[in-house]
């Protein structure tokens, strides 16, 4: 097998992810794809990793993680609290800027 | 060359069958993700792909990332995406409506038109290089991404620190709700209550008469309608609520039916009543 095709995977996921949070409009299924996103492009760091035979591309993709860690603890909050005033987590209704 | 190194150097047949299998079930679980009505479902299945992508982390030489991608992503992420949505999402359905017209189309036809990009791009690009991890991995894996990460990274991975600590301040501060006013007691309650002439006594008990005592069954009115206010406020949002009064009420004129049969009684025309009531004048 061409391991090439973990960057076709990864490319695949992606692409299913970027479709989900334009589809989507429950606030956290968006917050979802998103992390699909990001793990698609962990796959492809890991994959290149392995290619080029040096272990720069596991690094990012473990700041990634990192960065992805931090970014659902504020972004579950923010969702959080605009659950807290509208009583929705759909991104529609966050549209209006006032109560 | 050791049988080790061997196989971080050539893609065995092996790891082809597991590539096509568990990247067949993630791709499913993507779509799950996107696909599925409740995000609770979404959520399971999103859990479902990151064992999947960490099952090809450790395929492909990153043991460190794979484990990470376990304990942080399945492990915490993911399980704080399971409680939100038990706090947020449960009761609030996800509306099919489309606000904006055609808009679902136009995002399929913009992500396969950009998956089109993709894999024309990877298509076209020059990756015949393959050295494998052997040579990186040959101290261990995280004896490895250590070294790298305390010389060439260390800047970045300070900087990571901050973030983190920003991000738990930020948490805490948007999550946070200072009480502005004192708690009222149960006698202002009680007062406003009656002040308002809202509900006064206390609410009735769910369930029909001995029948069904259930919480999601509405008790049934003197009229046969079942009574909103017997269920409680949750299940009336998530509209999990058991009517059985036109159950009650089926059973009831049967039983009465039966009853007449067997006395040999015969259901009393409408007119009868008419002419006695004629009569009586």
């Amino acid at each position: 097998m061409n391991p090439v095709n973990y960057l076709y995977l990864a490319a695949l996921l992606f692409t299913i992810g970027a479709t989900g949070v334009l589809i989507r409009r429950n606030a956290i299924v968006v917050f979802m794809c998103i992390e699909l996103m990001l793990n698609a492009c962990n796959l492809a760091f890991v994959a290149f990793s392995r290619m080029h035979g040096n272990l720069d591309g596991q690094i990012i993709a473990f700041f990634t993680m990192v960065v992805a860690a931090a970014e659902v603890v504020v972004g579950l909050a923010i969702i959080v609290s605009l659950f807290r005033t509208r009583h929705s987590a759909s991104v529609d209704d966050a549209s209006l800027m006032k109560l | 060359m050791s049988a080790q190194h061997l196989a971080a150097y050539t893609t065995s047949t092996g790891e082809a069958f597991q590539f096509w299998v568990l990247g067949t079930i993630a791709v499913i679980g993507a779509l799950c993700t996107v696909f599925m009505k409740k995000a609770v479902h979404s959520a399971l299945c999103l859990a479902g792909t990151m064992i999947v992508l960490a099952v090809f982390y450790l395929a492909n030489g990153a043991y460190f990332l794979g484990i990470v991608q376990i304990v942080v992503y399945t492990g915490a992420i993911m399980m704080l995406f399971l409680f939100v949505v038990m706090l947020v999402g449960v009761t609030a359905a996800d509306s099919l409506k489309e606000t904006i017209k055609g808009q679902r189309w136009l995002a399929l036809l913009c992500g396969v038109g950009f998956g089109v990009l993709l894999f024309a791009g990877i298509g076209n690009a020059a990756l015949t290089e393959f050295n494998g991890t052997g040579q990186a991995n040959a101290n261990g894996n995280v004896e490895g991404l250590a070294a790298l990460i305390f010389t060439k990274y260390v800047f970045a991975f300070e900087v990571t620190g901050a973030l983190l600590i920003t991000a738990a301040v930020g948490a805490m501060v948007l999550t946070h709700r200072e009480r502005t006013e004192r708690a009222r007691t149960q006698r202002e309650l009680s007062e406003q209550r009656i002040r308002e002439g809202s509900y006064i006594p206390p609410l009735p008990a769910p369930g029909v008469y001995a029948r069904h005592n259930a919480v999601d069954i509405a008790g049934l009115l003197p009229d046969g309608t079942p009574s909103e206010l017997t269920v409680n406020k949750t299940l009336r949002e998530r509209g999990q609520i058991r009517d059985v009064s036109t159950e009650a009420l089926n059973d009831l004129r049967a039983l009465e039916q039966r009853a007449e049969e067997r006395l040999e009684r015969r259901p009393i025309a409408p007119e009868t009543f008419k002419r006695t009531e004629e009569a009586s004048k």
